[in-house]
């Protein structure tokens, strides 16, 4: 029998592509980890029950709810945020976009966005709008931006499609 | 009003070639890397976490809270109740001028509404906080909660708004309509709506002494700074609010709130610093909301479809504690010219946290109901609804009479409708489907928001380098104000974008007004554009006066600052550059100061407001009722833009909110306990992605050469006036079925028709 | 949220034993799971992670041409799974046009069997719910009943099952694979969740300890891959969950149906198997007189929980559409908006 362990737990986690042990609360939440820990605070929380989207980190390079997972969850996982989309300065294809074509506006939903559309790409690279409106309609954006966030994501699309090299981050 | 009147050439043409221009974000590439620092991010040395503990009753008081249990929490620092909050300065309950709340501050045992704090839990870590306030399960002496716009006695609230009169005619109503041929009564709902912007609010608060830095998002640095230091009885120059980022504000930051209050308070009695944010079932009662409203709107017609008569009545509500009532009728004042217009109010007083100014305040409400009632009259008139906008098209403000310092509303009619292809739209409803059997609609509604301005301040500096600063104590909740106010500042100083240095977003700058009404970009721009023409004057007076300068002279021609020199205007070949006039003059610096105000001369005589149109379709599935918007184009004519890309943006996201208000948003509140139901983002719906089709706005044309010198009216809120109404018209048109009940939800479009 | 103990067992043997104390639960994708921690709706004292438990992670081909998805297989594994997606597309179909995708790829097959309604009642922990703490009384009653059920509810409670797969799955004859102190056995999908009767905290079948461990497909119900759909009403396009929902699946010979599968979602405390209105399709041509018969007889023992009647007529309206969608033929490829009537089907259906 495992024994009972409420107390902190070690966790390895390779975030960005670095790896970070910590000793952790079971109950500490995997983005309260990325933002208190580990002090990687482009990870938002918006709604705190996985619904607004603003937390989505890659998860094994899948788009999950940070809030909806417990940091212990991420053990012996690769995570990876907003902080390593980008390649050192040069920006993601997708964060070029976003930022040309206002693809943002209060900002607080957008790493949340581009990690979505990152994953959604790499599977979906030709997609149509409509399938761009449904890919992201997991993450909302109050202010709200969906026309030119939807453009950015179509545009992004094409310029990975002529440069599919440029999307690789570290994750 | 500011310096910059001194000349007849607006800014722009005077100085650089910044405003008009579409520039991306200048603070895009932070918030596309998790750079943009948002109050929430912020964590000092030292800082403890606050979590509120919130009453699950709606009116009654706590009898008790379980502070041993919770103190027995591991990790537990304190917990802060009425019995040991740190003293206040000013009673919470206090109210000193219209803009500022009551709050509840753990002044007493009261509970006034649900989701009101109760108490602070401040812990080592979030997750111990959060534990902590579940532990203290408190109990109440539980009174029946009033919740509903049926629940009390109606009054007539003393003003609506912000100290609008509560009720406004002109000529008289009930001859208008009596002498009517054609005439409609309806009565629209509109729900409790909550602003929910994606960040929650939070506040990260530091004492150093009497001296108190706090990262907490503001659409009101300088209101919220006095608010502080107010309640805690120091100096305003002790507080710092920081705010470079809002992630979006919608009117509920505006006023600094309660739990913001409970923070500071917090940190106060721990001693270190502390971060309370709000869980997101917090955003529903204790930071704002848009009230409910029932509208009955009565409008008569002559045989020609004229207006004889419009009466808008509003039922609405505000808190048992404090005032503000929803200014919905008071739409009714400025859009369709009718002989006799009469707006009235009532209002009932709930146990619910006080409502607040929400992105379009009134005029958002009030619209929907509105424009509804317009395309009724237009129906009972057998009358194309845009044609029936037009026969009724205000040449002159009708309430008051007044010219409008400039209305494009024709403009944006007309090129709205040939965008969208109005006319081949048939009169009837239901005789449009679409391939696959789904019904289609249009509908129209007009889009109005009055061009407000409130007193900014701002100061700009050019040093010896050349190079400049511009300081404003702006907000930006994501409409664009590091960009749009920086363009302005540029061109004020003469300077490209690199050249000059935009600090904002901090309240130990000057006082740059609120970010609300759509007043900013007018409000801190003329302050920026003063500021620096204030700079460039003081420049221009120490190069015309000084014989070795290139400019001597050339006093009463004058100057034109550009590209960082001063040319003389009637000779361009002689200039000299800021730097070699300022180290001639063994400068370090030039400093200029600017403030905005709106004009009382030009507000006596004119009406001012921007306008729009939105164009709608819809598809509703016939048998389902399921709804989608499948088409948006909107016209709209604000004045001078300053930045179409920003200016873009905040008409696809204010159409984008009116989809919302027309569909979706609705705060459910039980009447049995008067809890919100749905105090989260998968119940209390807002659009997603899927619901949004590919949306046009056009922005149309408009020279204004009253509204303050640089042209500007605002355009943050109204893209949702026109849209909501245009949704719910074309809805009507697709269905043949008139939801006055908001948001139009399925069922009422499949249930069996009222008889 | 309270403390708890974490467990990461190695073995099933391990697991079943550390899950079969009081206050303890399994976490696999804790999308829900979280998500009622956090409000307080549950608080375990413990948490077995079955997350990392070997073998539950497959999707399987069986020799009869059935498959078995593991327990742990995620949501969007599944969806995305092209020979699964080809052989059960309205299974494909409800799994994509549930949550989103960020929670689909967390979410397991498991624990979706296992989410809990989306009552708001059951989340106001101040008010009360005789599925959080029996016999407190259920305040659902009396309140806003839009999104409860019009079928198989008691007095005691009138909460939905939220689940878009399950109605799928259920029409398809699933069948639930379970393991638990006394070995495995297995419960077709439809005795798995219980009504709620007088015991509306006992929603499943699960013995305490007990864990899912796989889900079946039968051979036979990939027959209806040519005419299989899920049709979802929901208050948005995307996103939401439904406010009523229907799976539907024929088999189609010589112009006549050789055999349906119908079932409702939204309407009831489980996803609801409509075999009377199965039954009635039989040996008739797939036109929309015999669908309306078939949606009557669905919902014939409907009544409403409270001001939601319109319900009623509208699961009716989803089923008999549902039935024409299925009837017009599985699209080759997934609408872009699945299980939307705003999703016209471009392109090949298999007719």
């Amino acid at each position: 029998m495992t024994e009972p362990s409420a107390s902190p737990r070690p966790i390895r986690v390779s975030v960005n592509g670095v790896d970070h042990e910590r000793t952790v609360e079971p109950r500490l939440l995997l983005s309260d980890f990325l933002r208190h820990d580990l002090g990687l605070t482009g990870t938002h929380v918006g709604c705190e029950h996985g619904v607004c989207g603003a937390c989505t980190v890659a998860f094994d390079d899948q788009p999950v709810r940070s809030c909806l997972m417990f940091a212990v969850q991420a053990d012996g996982h690769r995570i990876g945020t907003i902080e390593g989309m980008a390649d050192g300065e040069t920006l993601h294809p997708l964060q070029m976009a976003f930022w040309e074509l206002s693809g943002l506006q209060c900002g607080f939903c957008t790493p949340g966005f581009l990690i979505t559309a990152r994953d959604f790409l790499a599977r979906n690279p030709d997609p149509s709008e409509q399938e761009v409106r449904e890919a992201l309609s997991g993450n909302l954006c109050r202010c709200t931006g969906y026309q030119s966030i939807v453009a950015a994501v179509l545009e992004a699309a094409r310029r990975l499609r002529q440069a599919p090299l440029a999307g690789l981050g570290k994750s | 009003m500011s310096e910059i009147v001194l000349s007849a050439t607006p800014a722009h043409l005077r100085h650089g070639s910044n405003i008009g221009q579409p520039l991306t974000r200048r603070d895009g590439i932070l918030k596309v890397t998790g750079g943009a620092r948002f109050a929430a991010d912020n964590h000092p040395p030292g800082m403890l976490y606050a979590v509120l503990a919130v009453s699950s009753v709606a009116r009654g008081r706590v009898a008790a809270l379980d502070v041993a249990a919770a103190k027995a929490h591991p990790g537990i620092v304190e917990i802060m109740t009425s019995a040991n909050k740190p003293p206040l300065a000013l009673d919470p309950d206090a109210k000193t001028n219209p803009f500022m709340r009551r709050l509840e501050l753990l002044q007493n045992d009261r509970v006034r509404y649900a989701n009101q704090p109760i108490a602070v839990v401040i812990a080592e870590t979030l997750e111990a906080a959060t534990e902590g306030a579940a532990l203290l399960s408190p109990r109440y002496e539980e009174e029946a909660p009033r919740v509903r716009l049926d629940a009390a006695e109606s009054f007539v609230p003393p003003a609506v708004g912000v100290g609008h009169p509560s009720e406004a005619e002109i000529g008289d109503v009930e001859t208008g309509l009596a002498g009517s041929l054609r005439r409609i009564e309806a009565t629209y709902e509109t729900p409790t709506q909550f602003h929910n912007p994606m960040e929650p609010h939070a506040i990260v608060a530091a004492w150093d002494g009497d001296a108190l830095t706090v990262d907490t998002p503001s659409q009101g640095l300088a209101m919220a700074q006095a608010r502080i230091a107010e309640l805690f009885g120091i100096p305003a120059e002790n507080v710092l609010v920081r705010s470079p980022f809002l992630g979006g504000g919608f009117g509920c930051k505006g006023l600094f709130t309660g739990p913001q209050v409970l923070g500071i308070m917090a940190a106060r009695l721990v001693g270190r610093p502390v971060k309370l944010v709000l869980r997101r079932e917090q955003m529903f009662g204790p930071v704002g909301h848009r009230a409910p409203t029932q509208q009955t709107l009565r409008l008569g017609t002559d045989a020609d479809g004229a207006l004889l008569g419009l009466s808008h009545h509003t039922r609405t509500a505000s808190s048992t504690f404090d005032d503000f009532f929803e200014p919905a009728s008071d739409v009714s004042h400025t859009l369709y010219a009718s002989p006799a217009i009469r707006t009235s109010y009532e209002a009932v007083r709930l146990d619910t946290g006080t409502p607040t100014f929400m992105r379009a305040p009134g005029e958002a409400s009030g619209s929907i109901a509105l424009e509804s009632a317009i395309d009724e009259m237009a129906e009972a008139c057998g009358m194309d609804p845009l044609a029936f906008r037009l026969r009724n098209y205000a040449e002159l403000e009708p309430i008051s009479g007044k010219p409008f310092s400039s209305k494009a509303l024709r403009a944006c009619y007309a090129e709205g409708a040939e965008r969208f292809g109005w006319k081949a739209r048939p009169l009837r409803p239901r005789e449009m489907r679409d391939a696959s059997g789904l019904l289609v609609g249009w509908g129209v509604g007009t889009a109005t928001f009055p061009a407000l301005m409130f007193q900014g301040q701002a100061r700009a500096v050019i040093r010896k380098d050349g190079t400049g600063i511009v300081e404003t104590g702006a907000q930006d909740m994501g409409q664009g104000a590091w960009t749009a106010l920086a363009q302005i500042a540029a061109d004020g100083l003469g300077l490209s974008m690199e050249q000059m240095e935009f600090r904002s977003g901090a309240s130990n700058l000057p006082d740059a007004g609120i970010a609300g009404g759509s007043a900013h970009t007018a409000t801190a721009g003329m302050a920026v554009a003063g500021a620096g023409a204030d700079a460039i004057a003081k420049l221009a007076a120490l190069a015309t006066g000084d014989e070795r300068s290139a400019l001597f002279g050339a006093g009463n021609a004058g100057v034109i600052a550009r590209d960082g020199r001063l040319f003389r205007r009637d000779d361009e070949s002689r200039s000299e550059s800021y730097a070699d006039i300022l180290n001639r003059a063994a400068l370090a610096e030039i400093e200029g100061r600017g403030s905005s105000a709106a004009d009382p001369i030009a507000q006596a005589n004119y009406a001012m407001h921007a306008h729009g149109a939105v164009f709608a379709e819809v598809k509703v599935d016939p048998e389902l009722g399921q709804i989608r918007v499948t088409r948006l184009v909107g016209a709209f004519a604000a004045g001078r833009i300053i930045n179409p890309r920003l200016v873009r943006s905040q008409y696809y996201g204010g159409m984008i909110w009116g989809v919302s208000f027309a569909l979706h948003e609705h705060g459910e509140i039980d009447p049995r306990s008067g809890r919100p139901m749905n105090p989260n983002l998968g119940e209390y719906h807002v659009p997603v992605n899927a619901d949004i089709p590919s949306i046009e706005a056009i922005l149309v044309a408009e020279e204004d050469r009253h509204v303050n010198a640089l042209g500007i009216k605002g355009v943050g809120e109204i893209a949702i006036t026109g849209t909501a109404g245009a949704v719910a018209n074309a809805v009507w048109h697709a269905t043949g079925r008139r939801i006055r009940r908001f948001p139009i939800t399925l069922e009422r479009l499949t249930e069996p028709a009222p008889r | 949220m309270n403390r708890f103990d974490y467990v990461r067992p190695a073995t099933f043997a391990e697991a079943i034993a550390a899950a079969s104390e009081p206050g303890a639960a399994y976490l696999a994708g804790g999308t829900n799971l979280l998500d009622l921690m956090k409000g307080g709706i549950v608080r375990p004292g413990r948490l077995v992670d079955v997350s990392r438990l070997p073998g539950l992670g497959a999707i399987e081909w069986l020799a009869d041409g059935g498959v078995r998805i593991g327990a742990l297989v995620r949501n969007s594994d599944l969806a995305h799974d092209s020979e699964f997606a080809r052989r059960f597309p309205a299974v494909a179909e409800a799994l994509l046009s549930g949550a989103s995708a960020q929670l689909r790829n967390m979410a397991t097959v498991g624990g979706n069997l296992l989410q809990r309604t989306r009552c708001a009642h059951f989340y106001d922990v101040a008010g009360a719910c005789n599925k959080r703490a029996p016999g407190a009384g259920c305040e659902a009653r009396g309140g806003e009943a839009r999104n409860a059920a019009v079928l198989g509810w008691s007095e005691h409670c009138i909460a939905t099952h939220p689940s878009d797969f399950c109605v799928a799955l259920v029409a398809l004859d699933a069948v639930v694979e379970i393991a638990g102190q006394g070995g495995e056995y297995q419960v077709p999908l439809e005795d798995f969740h219980r009504l709620p009767g007088e015991t509306p905290g006992q929603e499943s079948v699960l013995e305490p300890g007990e864990l899912i461990i796989a889900v079946r497909l039968p051979a036979q119900a990939a027959s209806f891959s040519r005419h299989a759909r899920y049709l979802k009403i929901r208050d948005r396009t995307s996103f939401a969950f439904a406010v009523a929902s229907a799976a539907a699946a024929l088999r189609i010979e010589q112009g006549a149906i050789a055999a349906a599968r119908i079932a409702l979602g939204g309407v009831a405390p489980k996803p609801w198997r409509a075999r009377l209105a199965e039954r009635a399709l039989i040996g008739v041509g797939p036109d929309r007189t015999h669908f309306d018969r078939a949606a009557e007889a669905a919902l014939a023992d409907a009544r409403p929980s409270g001001d939601n009647a319109f319900k009623i007529e509208l699961a009716r309206r989803i089923v008999a559409r549902a039935l024409a969608l299925a009837a017009a033929g599985t699209p080759a490829r997934l609408p872009a908006l699945p299980g939307s009537p705003f999703s016209p089907v471009a392109g090949v259906l298999h007719v």
